[in-house]
């Protein structure tokens, strides 16, 4: 027997899909696929509303990917946070495969996003709210592991959610460790400590979110990068983790003071760039005093 | 699967096996799900005429069966249908064809092999699309997993009598005229067709899916030697290509 073309494209895409018999879930469509699996979008006939499915790829019994699916899966349920998924429901389809079920979000990925947005402050804006999820779950023990633009979603409504959490691990925060998992992650967003499969710390996140704020940065359209900020990003990803922030608390507020016009802790400032940057920063009280000095001087001139 | 026989292991570790039957059943396999890959790679990629292909792809298969080729094969270097492909590159660059048909007694066939209908559909395959000659043999290979595994569905629902469900699954997913040219029918006209109802179609199409997917996971199981090459394969056959 040999297969036509039309014949094997439908066989293909009947086995990939994941075989929803007994949930109350009906299959629309496929959305992505990632590190250990795919994601479908189904709607939950029970409630009325679309969710997301994340299906394991293989369904195979005792087999780490699926392990770490579920694992991944009660992580999540584990942090209620606005910036997180919330997971619905979780366990086994009846063709084997492990699954679970989160709010569907739409809108774009993180980089897709910073190609719509070209100032440099909504771009920092954006970043502080990616630290949000990922500070929550390390103040609950939970490192992500896997920071990069590609795992942050914009939400068509503004909403900055931090996905992928099938990397994460729990350590004892505040100051306590977790050994990595071998070296699993995305290189160039990894911490040396994680590549090497050494003890990991909050600070493998604070080495991602600085890789993932210099990717930010680069997004085209690009906008010059002012010292105080190349700081920034060399502070939270030095190769030695003793050189970087101790946690994405200490980041982001020194990206909030490089918001606000506040001298940063990462960035050592001349007279000359202390001088520009409290004009910048009081640049309306000085434009009041300014154009005093100028009516003033007007006044006196006249009164010659 | 009620009926169903155990997932067999590896073919390679069984094309290695004392029992002749347990060599003879992995080999069939083996040149089922190849023997139309490799064909179809040496016409385009080698530029080879039909009779020629068709004969190179007979003294692939007899190196095959003599040699220690697939002992030799490192699943920590490549995928076993990569080793296999550059196994043809070796042999046509060699071009041992005379002294090995010389060597199984002047040209005798060892498999049999309906070449005349495969040589049409690999040239309108190749006329049709851009596909490069490793493309074509991947396209292939997928399509003779699928193959296999439909063959092997069909005799199993035959020896279980779920005949019915055999036929529901290639009215709806096997049939070409059937979607190439009009809408695929409904459940309710299959029911109609098949004399049942459109809860039964259902569910009977359901467990078919299901056990065809087990069934292509069966074949790529015996198809590689290790976890991690039978992961990249489901992957590569079962998973969704990522949104662009």
């Amino acid at each position: 027997m040999r297969l036509g073309d039309a014949a094997l494209a439908r066989l293909r895409e009947a086995v990939r899909a994941p075989d929803l018999s007994g949930t109350p879930y009906r299959l629309v469509g496929p959305i992505g696929a990632g590190g250990m699996g795919a994601v479908f979008d189904v709607r939950d006939e029970r409630l009325g509303r679309h969710v997301a499915l994340k299906v394991v790829d293989v369904p195979l019994d005792g087999e780490a990917p699926a392990e770490e699916l579920l694992r991944e899966a009660r992580v999540l349920a584990g942090l209620e946070h606005p910036g997180l998924v919330p997971v619905h429901d979780a366990g086994r389809l009846v063709d084997g495969r492990a699954f679970y079920a989160m709010k569907l979000v739409k809108g774009d990925r993180l980089d897709a996003h910073l190609a719509r947005v070209p100032h440099l402050p909504e771009r920092l804006r954006l970043f502080l709210r990616v630290c949000e999820p990922v500070a929550f779950a390390h103040a609950q023990g939970i490192l992500h592991g896997d920071l990069k633009p590609s795992n942050v979603m914009v939400g068509s409504f503004g909403e900055v959610l931090v996905l992928d959490w099938g990397l994460a691990r729990a350590f004892a925060a505040p100051g306590g460790e977790t050994t990595a998992r071998g070296a699993i992650g995305t290189p160039g967003f990894m911490a040396p400590e994680q590549f090497s499969g050494g003890a990991v710390d909050a600070r493998a996140d604070v080495f991602g979110l600085g890789a993932l704020l210099d990717a930010s940065l680069r997004v085209a359209p690009a906008s010059p990068r002012p010292n105080a900020l190349a700081a920034i990003v060399a502070r939270a990803t030095a190769e030695d983790r003793n050189g970087r922030y101790p946690d994405v608390a200490s980041l982001a507020a020194d990206v909030a003071r490089l918001l606000d016009g506040e001298r940063v802790e990462a960035h050592a400032e001349g007279a000359v760039e202390r001088a520009l940057r409290l004009l910048r920063r009081h640049r309306v009280a000085v434009g009041l005093v300014l154009a005093y000095l100028a009516v003033r001087g007007l006044f006196i001139f006249f009164r010659r | 699967m009620t009926g169903f026989p155990e997932t067999r292991g590896s073919l390679v570790a069984a094309m290695t096996s004392d029992d002749r039957r347990e060599r003879a059943r992995a080999f069939e396999t083996l040149a089922g799900a190849y023997w139309r890959p490799v064909y179809t790679y040496v016409r385009f990629r080698f530029g080879r005429t039909h009779d020629e292909a068709a004969d190179l792809t007979q003294d692939f298969f007899a190196k095959l069966a003599e040699d220690s080729l697939l002992a030799r094969f490192d699943p920590k270097r490549a995928r076993l249908r990569t080793y296999l492909r550059l196994v043809v590159d070796g042999l046509v660059a060699n071009d041992v064809k005379a002294a090995r048909r010389l060597k199984r007694g002047g040209g005798n066939r060892i498999l049999s092999l309906d070449f005349e209908a495969v040589r049409r559909e690999a040239e309108e395959a190749r006329r049709e699309g851009e596909l490069s000659p490793e493309d074509l043999f991947e396209k292939e290979w997928v399509r003779s997993v699928f193959s296999l595994a439909v063959e092997r569905l069909r005799d199993r629902y035959a020896a279980s009598g779920h005949e019915k469900r055999f036929g529901l699954f290639s009215a709806f997913d096997l049939e070409e005229i059937v979607w190439s040219a009009h809408p695929r029918p409904s459940y309710q006209d299959l029911a109609l067709r098949f004399g049942t109802t459109a809860v039964d179609v259902t569910n009977q199409l359901a467990a078919a899916r299901r056990d065809f997917r087990g069934i292509v996971l069966e074949v790529l199981r015996e198809l590689t030697v290790s976890d991690a090459e039978f992961r990249l394969e489901a992957r590569a056959l079962l998973g969704i290509e990522p949104a662009s």
